[in-house]
């Protein structure tokens, strides 16, 4: 009798765990989708070594505080398209049809005709764009590298052709300033001008890039109601020295990255990726 | 079987109910947004050892679920998400619910990882940046969701104009 009813219990559980939730196939259909577990792709793009060091912030309420930059990978050139194209095939849940609107609006991968497809007047070497701050983590992760922050990227930029910190060259902010009147340069291969002290290609007019910390940029009325960080920020803009139109040059990538919201897809935003030294 | 056909709704490709990280409650407990299905969601952004903004932004959250009234627990979920997962412990958390008297049932505390986060906080566009170990500077923003993990509305800034943000969530409340 007692083996009885522990074939009675048994079949209870069993019938009891079929009915209980209807269909188990379905209930993992119905999860949430897996947007961010990615497969690796192998990527041979270079990357170059960022000797660490200080910087001086320019922008904002770090402004003038002396930051200090570890050493750490940064890739030679922004993302192109043709490395993206690996990535999606890889990752379909990336791809324009597939995308989850969450993590990128409605201009993501604009100009693409089919989901891998690459459009026509668009060089495959040209740095991918329309792409979200979600999808340019994920492109990062799944190559095994992050994105830089914005010190990071900040540091790194501070190089001319021949010096780690050409910041206080009068020449130097007028090449940026003068890169960013530059049109349609989104559209151009990469790599084609020369490259920084670095070995760092294409920081400057070519694409405006991702950091991994964009939103910690807070400028009032749109993002933050506090008003001392918007006036940082304009006296700055509205001034006239050399070291003010340094400033200049640099609040202009402050002001996009503090406008951006992270599934924002515009077609002259990209990204590169940066990697820790230790690993 | 009732509670089933509702978890089994597909969820909406711009619903935060994809969010598939887990986090951590105040009782130390894990907890992902698809748990919250079906409920109106009020959620904030702040850290525990803030003295300036933050009291005034979980003040304004709890006026918000004042004028709200008492609504069915099931329906409505006000939560603080950790912006400093290191200094806020579950026993934080927790300490800082009860100092508020906020019922654990309608209100959640939760901390995530540092990326996890970061990933959060541009889902909700929310903008912080970490100033010394022990303060943040972050946006004020208060985020309703709808009972499908939609975003409905978002009030920006400390001003006494709740009226809109209450509006909204008896609006979702009643769908």
């Amino acid at each position: 009798m007692g083996s009885m009813r522990v074939y009675v219990v048994i079949m209870f559980l069993i019938m009891f765990s079929t009915v209980s939730c209807s269909g188990h196939s379905e209930v993992s259909e119905m999860k949430p989708k897996t947007q961010n577990q990615l497969k690796f792709v192998f990527s041979s793009k270079d990357m170059v070594k960022i000797e660490g060091g200080t910087y001086e912030a320019f922008i904002g309420k770090d402004s003038g505080r002396i930051i200090q930059v570890k050493s750490f990978y940064l890739d030679e050139t922004p993302v192109t398209n043709a490395e993206y194209l690996q990535f999606l095939k890889a990752n379909p849940q990336w791809t324009k049809s597939k995308v989850l609107r969450l993590y990128a609006d409605s201009t993501y991968l604009k100009y693409w005709k089919s989901d891998y497809e690459i459009p026509n007047n668009l060089s495959p070497e040209a740095p991918v764009t329309n792409i979200s701050w979600f999808a340019a983590e994920a492109y990062a992760r799944s190559v095994g590298k992050r994105l830089p922050t914005i010190d990071e990227w900040e540091y790194a930029g501070l190089a001319d052709q021949n010096s780690k910190n050409a910041s206080h060259k009068p020449g130097f902010t007028d090449f940026i300033l003068k890169s960013y009147q530059k049109k349609d340069k989104n559209r151009q291969p990469v790599k084609q001008g020369q490259p920084n002290y670095y070995g760092v290609y294409d920081m400057y007019g070519m694409v405006w890039e991702w950091t991994y910390d964009f939103n910690s940029v807070m400028m009032s009325g749109e993002s933050r109601k506090d008003n001392t960080t918007n006036e940082t920020l304009f006296c700055a803009g509205a001034a006239v020295t050399s070291s003010d139109l340094r400033n200049y040059a640099a609040f202009v990538r402050y002001a996009l990255r503090g406008s951006l919201k992270a599934n924002y897809c515009l077609n002259n935003l990209g990204f590169r990726c940066a990697k820790n030294v230790n690993n | 079987m009732f509670s089933c056909s509702k978890k089994n709704e597909e969820i909406s490709p711009d619903s935060i109910y994809n969010v598939n990280t887990e986090w951590e409650q105040q009782d130390g407990k894990k907890i992902s947004f698809s748990d919250l299905k079906g409920k109106v969601l009020v959620t904030a952004m702040i850290f525990t050892s803030c003295k300036t903004a933050c009291p005034r932004l979980t003040a304004e959250m709890r006026t918000i679920s004042q004028k709200v009234g008492k609504v069915n627990p099931d329906d409505i979920q006000y939560l603080l998400i950790s912006i400093d997962p290191e200094n806020d412990t579950p026993e934080v958390m927790k300490a800082y619910l009860a100092t508020n008297r906020f019922n654990e049932k309608e209100w959640t505390f939760i901390r995530g990882s540092e990326e996890e986060v970061r990933e959060l906080a541009n889902i909700m566009a929310v903008k912080y940046k970490q100033i010394s170990p022990m303060e943040f500077s972050h946006s004020n923003i208060i985020t309703v969701y709808s009972k499908k993990g939609i975003l409905a509305f978002q009030k920006e800034g400390l001003d006494e104009d709740n009226e809109t943000i209450v509006n909204e969530i008896k609006k979702q409340l009643q769908f």
